[in-house]
């Protein structure tokens, strides 16, 4: 233990220790406020074997320095300044980087004020092994801690105490390499100062401290071509200011400043909220406002103003005679920008040309529109702020002006991300012929008002496209799905037994058996889907001597493993959930956990945390009991294999008696939970077949099929779901975690109520989950059974996603599951893959007073803020998850085009454009587009196109939505960006090649 | 939310410099004050207060009832000055929160005083904040304990009071104003001689198993403070000793001694 000390100061040190200044409160008071700080000279320098510093303290840099960089032969260290962190990050953060660095306090400090994720990533750096990173606590080190002068700005005073660092450290370096007697006089090491402000670097010349910029420093490295890519569009403007930057003219208006912003946001001129573009037409984007029931629709670069998916904006809506209503048209950027040029040269020219196109697109739309279609427009004036990150793209090959593949010109060109709602970013760069028919990273630095398109720089390469590997990389970075390796901090929380950890055998002394029912005796199985690793449920039901029928919900008890506030818990809770790929599932917690301790496989005795009920034969709860306890489960079943099991009249064991009793009861919970007006919902699932292991080349794919033993499971999780949230909403009402459904606004139905009533005759009725559910059962078409999906489909699409939140932070009335009707509802059946679960184990533990509840649990702060996390890492593993299913379809497609002549498919029409069709081909739960390229007669009232017929003479066929077409779907590449994308065409009623 | 001073940073330097389990500088001043029996400026890191003790003495007739027949009571009053903290506010005599802090120090020092030498008489504790960082508790506990060194009333034992607090599961010694609005915090005053604590003060939630470390670290720093409050106490006798040996008295028995 640390010695217990009093820090001595003599009383004349007060004017460097001490610190005076004027703080003004929220409230508005302005309050004096001294500080003080202790100077110490036990700070030590880093350096290995430094004979002046304490010799016990850890080390990071080499005694040499870094001696590969051509201006700097005797070795050095570099110290760069905060602008560099903050416009250089993944600069320094490339493998290639590997000088030895030095980090100031000071940086730190003035980094984490200017940013918290370069902050974040910049305390990732100080803590990874690859990199010599040595942060030097320059603040409180007497020889460099300095004083704000009177008329020093901050930043002068930061540059100052950063260059009053280097000149230390420099010095410090002459005294830790004394000259040795008898060799040659070698020249120590020098600390570099990087900054690429040229005040700054004047001033240190002047006090003889080795500086330069990076730029210039980079050029000076052994692999500069792969790191001047890196080199942030910001950090070059001084070196390279080729281009007359005045002389352009500005295409977009400049943002109003943010105090203007935030007036108007009070006062209500104003709206605030997040930027969505739309994902069939690039020159429209809207912004749901609470001001307005509809969200704002922005038209036009223009009004867009800049803006990218995700920023969170300020609008200015129009007066309502300029209101318009959104488009019925699909502009793809590609298509109509094909020509712009990433070179700004001809600007001028193109200029035109494009805005012409442009307008003349947005112009046919916007002409004649039904007042009722019209929503709130306005513009973008300002921006509060950016969601910018890294995004996948792929490089344009036409914008290329060389394509010689040695040619390390710099070129510049542009990146097309993959996801249709963001714009194309220009990219300066000197690998670009060996980028093309990549994925790559790009980061976007600045959006300036004379270009049209955001700046940005190449961050690394994925892979090639379409390869597995690039492709399930982009996915990840994609959604933003963590997935690095556990490290070794976390795999330390595991237990030391690895693999080889069983449950002790029973005694009252060993821990693990503390309050714990037996239930090894009990006929315990699981069902899961095939092939499912990861078990973390499993059922019992046994008839009791009064009639009545026991049944059991065993769950894996994963809080026994993962214990609040270790790195395992934190890393947990970080990543929020698993994400499941077609060939790959991202772990929440440690495979050993995940698969093994925590997998309640059959024979093996597992730790459990139970709901068990006692039922009447009618499904009636009578008593709920919830324990931790030990269980050993007797079978794994696949759904499949349950279900023969409980066909089969002749098999009669336990076992499968079991399973009947269950599936008795599940039935008559299902009846209950539908006459309560729970609502049958559907998602498009489909099944991914796999040739092998191996080679995981997709042979086909099937829609996934459903057996009664699903439902079986599922209605008696929902069933435990449901106790475990009254239980820990009782014991904890301002804390508990639980789930809800918040009901849709009926405006959300609205266009679907529509089309069903114009083109089926049928109602829809929404004013509640029991009348949509009843209404839903009667949109049926007796010759198209699979209609009534396909309604069910784009009703859910109409809905609100479900959310997890803190009991305490909504109100009670508030707190209903709108689709399964109940009114409180938690997550507590999967803890293996969601944290969600783990906190309510943690909760139910507490609540049942098995262990004291952590304080963090008490804190709705906490809570919330990780439901915050939580809901959204579930809805990024749900996207990339169903992102990475449409891309094996989109190879099984391939390969079937490759087998077969040509693929077609049957197909719905979901959505009618003025230049094509919305489709859904339901066997492959794949939506796709059918673009004309000719103009055909549009009915936005019906929902109806009329296509001129295939045969001459014959009359027009009209196509509304519902019918049923096929197409014929193909996977083309496109030719610019090498990116596979499918294609579909009309093969019935028309063949829409013609057109 | 975190506030935007990180308490304690990646190489476990807190945010004025000092390792988790340094406390802050001590200076100890025994100014005389005017009429006081004995007087302490004591200043902790920026923390600054005067302690004048006054007494024993006969209790004034108006408080007649509040004396006891085989004791002595004592009478707490701390005041803060209104520039001592950074919002520049008046507060009362009835200030509930000075109240509340006189009546812990009074409860603190009852059973450590002999008090039981001074039968139907008051020891009155005046306490001056000057300046406010953090442990304000402690440095009036600290102070007075001096205070009435000074002034000759027989104590039993020192009490030396410390704060401690926990970021994170880093125990923490001697909080400041900034951290102290941020972590949970734990003040312990010790009887360093026989080892006993004699206040335990808490008013934020602490968790269970975090409590036993900063209370065991509290009561080490509580003799480390022991220590610097008695050198402090014996410098100022070992001066006034020096100086009773420059009267004429002192010579001629030290003279004598000598013969």
């Amino acid at each position: 233990m640390p010695e217990i000390t009093i820090l001595k100061r003599p009383r004349e040190e007060a004017v460097i220790t001490q610190r005076m200044f004027f703080k003004k409160t929220a409230r508005g008071k302005v309050i004096k406020v001294l500080r003080e700080r202790y100077l110490r000279d036990d700070i030590s320098c880093g350096v290995d074997g430094c004979r002046v510093c304490d010799a016990s303290a850890q080390t990071v840099l080499s005694r040499s320095g870094d001696t590969t960089h051509k201006n700097f032969p005797t070795g050095h260290y570099i110290l760069p300044d905060t602008n560099v962190f903050l416009a250089q990050m993944d600069l320094i953060e490339s493998n290639y980087f590997t000088p030895p660095i030095i980090i100031l306090q000071t940086v730190m400090e003035e980094v984490r004020h200017r940013s918290l994720p370069l902050y974040s990533r910049l305390k990732a750096l100080t803590t990874t092994d690859e990199l010599k990173v040595w942060v030097f606590y320059n603040e409180f080190r007497s020889e460099t801690a300095i004083v704000r002068e009177n008329d020093e700005t901050p930043n002068d005073r930061n540059d100052r105490g950063i260059r009053k660092a280097a000149e230390w450290y420099n010095a410090h370096l002459k005294l830790a390499h004394p000259p040795i007697r008898g060799q040659p006089n070698l020249a120590p090491p020098k600390v570099v100062l990087i900054t690429d402000d040229f005040a700054n670097r004047q001033k240190a010349d002047k006090e003889k401290i080795p500086c330069i910029s990076v730029r210039n420093y980079v050029d000076g490295m052994k692999n500069s071509d792969q790191l001047l890519d890196l080199l942030s569009a910001t950090g070059s403007d001084e070196v390279e200011p080729t281009r007359a930057v005045a002389g352009r003219t500005a295409l977009y208006a400049d943002y109003l400043p943010m105090s203007t912003l935030l007036a108007g946001v009070k006062a209500g001129q104003l709206h605030q909220g997040h930027f969505n573009a739309n994902q069939y037409n690039y020159l429209e984007g809207t912004v749901p406002v609470p001001a307005f029931t509809k969200p704002v629709l922005l038209v036009g670069r223009e009004n867009m103003n800049r803006a990218v998916q995700g920023d969170v904006v300020v609008v200015e809506v129009f007066d309502e005679r300029e209101w318009k209503a959104p488009t019925d048209e699909v502009i793809d950027q590609e298509a109509t920008l094909k020509n712009d040029d990433a070179e700004d040269s001809e600007e001028e020219g193109d200029d035109l040309m494009v805005h012409e196109h442009e307008s003349k697109a947005l112009r046919a739309e916007h002409t004649k529109k039904a007042p009722t279609e019209k929503q709130p427009t306005g513009r973008v004036v300002g921006i509060i702020k950016r969601n910018w990150r890294a995004y996948v793209c792929h490089i344009d090959s036409t914008s290329l002006t060389s394509s010689n593949a040695t040619s390390l010109g710099l070129q510049t060109v542009f990146a097309t991300p993959v996801s249709r709602l963001l714009p194309r970013i220009r990219l300066r760069t000197r690998q670009a012929p060996s980028l093309v028919g990549n994925k790559i990273l790009v980061t976007i630095d600045r959006w300036e008002i004379t270009s049209r398109y955001p700046e940005g720089h190449f961050v690394r390469t994925l892979g090639k496209a379409e390869s597995k590997e690039a492709e399930q990389e982009s996915l990840l970075l994609e959604f933003e799905v963590p997935y690095r390796p556990f490290g070794k901090a976390i795999l330390d929380c595991l237990p030391p037994e690895g693999e080889q950890w069983v449950v002790p055998p029973k005694s009252a002394a060993i821990p693990e058996w503390r309050d714990r029912t037996d239930l090894r005796d009990l006929i315990i199985c699981s069902i899961d889907p095939p092939g499912c690793q990861d078990i973390d449920d499993a059922l019992h039901a046994r008839r009791l001597t009064n009639g009545n029928i026991e049944a059991g919900v065993h769950i894996a008890d994963v809080s026994h493993f993962v214990h609040p506030e270790t790195a395992m818990d934190s890393e947990a809770a970080a990543r929020g959930s698993t994400v499941y790929l077609v060939d790959k599932r991202i772990d929440m917690l440690p495979a050993l956990l995940g698969t093994n301790l925590c997998s309640l496989r059959p024979h093996v005795e597992r730790l459990a945390f139970s709901v068990i009920w006692e039922m009447t034969v009618d499904a009636e709860i009578v008593d709920v009991r919830f324990t931790k306890s030990v269980i050993a489960s007797k079978a794994a079943f696949e759904y499949g294999e349950a279900q023969l099991r409980k066909d089969d009249p002749n098999l009669n064991d336990k076992l499968t008696q079991s399973i009947r009793l269950l599936n008795s009861l599940a039935q008559k919970l299902k009846a209950k939970r539908m006459a309560a007006g729970a609502l049958n919902l559907a998602s498009p699932e489909v099944k991914i077949h796999l040739d092998s292991s191996e080679s995981s080349d997709p042979v086909d794919v099937e829609q996934k099929a459903l057996h009664e033993t699903n439902s079986l499971v599922e209605e008696f999780m929902l069933l435990a779901n449901t106790s475990v949230a009254e239980k820990t909403q009782g014991s904890f009402p301002q804390t508990s975690v639980l789930r809800r459904h918040l009901p849709p606004p009926p405006t959300n139905f609205e266009k679907l109520q529509d089309i069903l009533q114009k083109r089926k005759g049928l109602k829809l009725d929404v004013s509640s989950s029991g009348a949509l559910a009843d209404s839903l059962d009667k949109c049926l078409d007796p010759k198209e059974p699979a209609f009534n999906t396909l309604v069910r489909i784009m009703a859910t699409r109409c809905m609100l996603s479900a959310e997890y939140f803190s009991s305490g932070s909504v109100s009670r009335d508030t707190f209903g599951h709108y689709g399964l009707a109940s009114p409180i509802y938690t997550h507590f059946t999967s803890p293996i893959r969601r944290y969600a679960d783990v906190l309510v184990h943690r909760q139910l533990a507490a609540a049942i007073g098995y262990t004291p509840l952590h304080p963090s649990l008490h804190s709705k702060m906490h809570v919330e803020r990780i439901m915050e996390v939580v809901n959204r890492r579930h809805r990024m593993a749900q996207m990339a998850g169903r992102a990475s299913v449409e891309f094996y379809v989109g190879l099984a497609l391939k390969g079937r085009n490759e087998r077969e002549k040509e693929v077609t498919e049957d197909a719905f029409v979901i959505r009618t454009f003025r230049n094509g069709l919305g489709v859904f081909v339901s066997k492959l739960g794949l939506e796709g587009l059918v673009m004309f390229k000719r103009d055909t007669q549009f009915d936005a009232e019906n929902y109806t196109i009329s296509v001129p017929s295939s045969d001459i003479g014959q009359p027009d066929v009209t196509i509304s939505v519902f019918d049923k077409v096929t197409v014929r779907i193909e996977v083309e590449k496109d030719k610019n960006t090498q990116r596979g994308r499918v294609k579909m065409t009309l093969v019935s009623p028309v063949d829409s090649r013609a057109l | 939310m975190s506030s935007r001073v990180e308490l304690i940073n990646a190489g476990l330097l807190r945010s004025d410099g000092r390792r988790p389990y340094e406390l802050r500088t001590i200076s100890i001043n025994f100014g005389a004050q005017g009429t006081a029996d004995g007087s302490v400026t004591y200043s902790h890191g920026l923390t600054q207060v005067r302690v004048s003790v006054q007494g024993p003495h006969e209790a004034k007739p108006g408080t007649r009832r509040e004396t006891f027949h085989d004791r002595a009571t004592l009478n707490v009053e701390v005041q803060l000055a209104p520039f001592g903290v950074g919002e520049r506010r008046r507060r009362g005599r009835g200030d509930k929160r000075l109240l509340e802090l006189a009546a812990t120090i009074k409860s603190t020092f009852e059973p450590v005083v002999q008090t039981h030498l001074y039968p139907r008489s008051t020891i009155d504790i005046f306490i001056h904040v000057l300046q406010l960082d953090g442990g304000l508790l402690p440095a009036c506990i600290n102070a007075s304990t001096l205070a009435l060194a000074t002034a000759g009333i027989p104590l039993f034992d020192f009490v030396c009071a410390i704060s401690g607090g926990v970021h994170g599961t880093q125990p923490l010694l001697d909080l400041t104003t900034v951290e102290e609005n941020d972590v949970p915090s734990v003040v312990v005053g010790v009887m360093p001689r026989t080892g006993r604590a004699t206040l335990v003060q808490m008013e934020t939630r602490l968790h269970m198993d975090r409590f036993e470390d900063v209370f065991r670290v509290a009561c080490d720093a509580g003799k480390v403070l022991w220590s610097e409050m008695r050198d402090a106490l014996r410098e100022r006798t070992g001066d006034l000793v020096d100086k009773l040996e420059a009267g004429p008295g002192m010579v001629a028995v030290k003279e004598t001694e000598e013969t």
